[in-house]
């Protein structure tokens, strides 16, 4: 590992001001980046200790909730109005990783966590995130794991998180906090598609902080799950992964969100399965209408054709479980 | 700048790169923490801190300041034995040992969870005030901690027997 200093900040004011300078990363939990930085992917010079920074949990006037960053994903899944308000959310942070890094992993570490791809982990074969212009081994390698929406020639990863594809169905967004002063955007606009740029994976500014998610109240997310198929049935990454939340009211769908994991290098939000069944009729025929839009422009790698049909077949299945629950 | 481990007052390393794992074992000479994987993946390395379970390999020890640590020799000794290790013993909880420590922090560490409420992937409803130890609930709890000899039936045994007579003592208490 690279020699680095490490500092705990007292407050955001002043991890910003640590963390802007170019060879400094903000440190959670440590689950993903100590093990980046043991494998000298990650060689900062400063880390800045944010664990201790925006840890609460807040009810917000009106009815959503605002996680701090700081908060590990044990405590968001366990917390009360989570489970009973965003059950999605609770579902798919259980699913994720084991019961010990959860409870050390934050928020905020879960959303830049980076890719599990074998080859951005492999010092001896070429990768675009790690060295960019290099090239990627993984589109002619083993990419059983890899992408089938929005890979580009560049990277064909995807983006590992549980959490992530419950918050962008559950419509949340993010607080962050840079030199420049604070900003709230989208958490669909946080991460990027790989483009020629694999490396750059957000559109978070140096030194920019996440300091807060927050969740909007929402009619549909208290009829919301996830479901995730992998390899195993535990403590495994996803395949494909589904979050998906269903409103009906008179036999039709008055709204609904849908979004994808383990299929493309960000949490990938199915807009156009959304606006098929939005205003329509509940059932498997529109589920699967619904599955075949958002999937029309999946392209398969040599290993993972599969997972186009793993995903649609899943969609189907998720929506069928909610308008169930919801008849 | 120190943390408590198994008790005692221990000074932090001046080296930020020391993980919590290497902390104990090679600064403390407390081998009873394993290292397995060193990268997270098969929880050998297991502690309790301030009594939730943890990876000490991941952990950069700066980072647990003022913390309290458990480790294995915390638990139980030669002849004071914690009821977990004494079960292990009795069920053949283990072949090898390696991943034993992790096993026994982690069964330690989940009990306080589901006494917590804490859900987990196979809990059907998310909103129950009170989680049973069934089979599969503890199945899925462990999945952190693999054995490669291949004793998870007898550890399986072992935590169940241990926590059930607890679960028991709690519903007597209420």
């Amino acid at each position: 590992m690279t020699p680095f200093t490490y500092s705990r900040a007292a407050d955001t004011a002043e991890a910003v001001r640590r963390g802007t300078i170019p060879q400094a990363r903000y440190l959670g939990g440590g689950t993903n980046l100590v093990d980046l930085m043991r494998e000298e992917i990650e060689r900062p010079d400063t880390l800045v200790d944010v664990t201790g920074l925006s840890h609460e949990i807040e009810e917000l006037p009106g009815g959503g909730l605002r996680i701090g960053a700081g908060v590990r994903n044990t405590a968001v899944a366990e917390h009360r109005s989570v489970r009973s308000r965003y059950p999605a959310l609770s579902r798919a942070i259980v699913s994720g990783a084991s019961a010990q890094i959860r409870n050390m992993a934050t928020v905020g570490g879960n959303l830049l966590q980076r890719t599990r791809c074998a080859y951005f982990y492999d010092e001896a074969g070429q990768c675009n995130k790690r060295s960019p212009g290099k090239g990627c081994d993984a589109l002619e390698g083993f990419n059983r794991n890899h992408a089938i929406l929005g890979a580009s020639p560049a990277c064909v990863a995807v983006h590992p998180s549980d959490m992530c594809v419950a918050l962008v169905a559950l419509d949340a967004s993010v607080h962050l906090r840079g030199s420049a002063g604070v900003r709230h955007i989208p958490l669909t606009e946080l991460h990027r598609l790989p483009g020629d740029q694999p490396h750059v994976e957000t559109v978070l500014d140096p030194g920019e902080l996440i300091t807060a998610i927050e969740l909007p109240p929402q009619p549909f997310a208290a009829r919301s799950t996830y479901r995730k198929v992998r390899d195993r049935s535990s403590y495994a990454f996803a395949l494909v992964s589904v979050a998906a939340a269903l409103q009906i009211e008179d036999g039709h769908i008055r709204d609904v969100r849908i979004a994808l994991g383990g299929v493309a290098h960000r949490p990938w939000r199915a807009s156009r399965a959304e606006e098929v069944l939005r205003g329509g009729p509940v059932g498997a025929i529109a589920f699967a209408a619904a599955a075949d839009a958002e999937l029309a422009d999946a392209r398969p790698l040599s290993d993972n054709g599969f997972k186009i049909e793993l995903a649609r077949r899943t969609i189907i299945a998720v929506l069928g479980n909610l308008a169930g629950e919801t008849a | 700048m120190s943390m408590t481990v198994n008790g005692a007052a221990v000074s932090l390393p001046d080296d930020p790169r020391v993980s919590l794992l290497d902390l104990l074992r090679e600064y403390l000479h407390l081998p009873g923490t394993k290292k397995g994987c060193n990268q997270g993946a098969c929880g050998a390395c297991t502690v309790l801190v301030d009594g939730e379970r943890i990876l000490s390999c991941l952990a950069l020890a700066v980072q647990f300041e003022g913390r309290s640590v458990t480790t294995i020799e915390g638990l139980g000794a030669p002849g004071s034995l914690h009821p977990l290790q004494q079960a292990f013993i009795e069920h053949d909880g283990f072949q090898c040992g390696y991943c034993t420590p992790g096993q026994i922090c982690s069964a330690i560490g989940m009990a306080q969870e589901i006494r917590r409420g804490v859900p987990s992937h196979v809990t059907a409803d998310l909103c129950t005030e009170t989680i049973s130890l069934s089979h599969d609930e503890l199945r899925e709890r462990m999945s952190g901690n693999l054995c490669r000899c291949g004793a998870h039936n007898g550890i399986v045994d072992a935590i169940t027997e241990v926590f059930a007579e607890e679960d028991i003592l709690a519903e007597a208490a209420e």
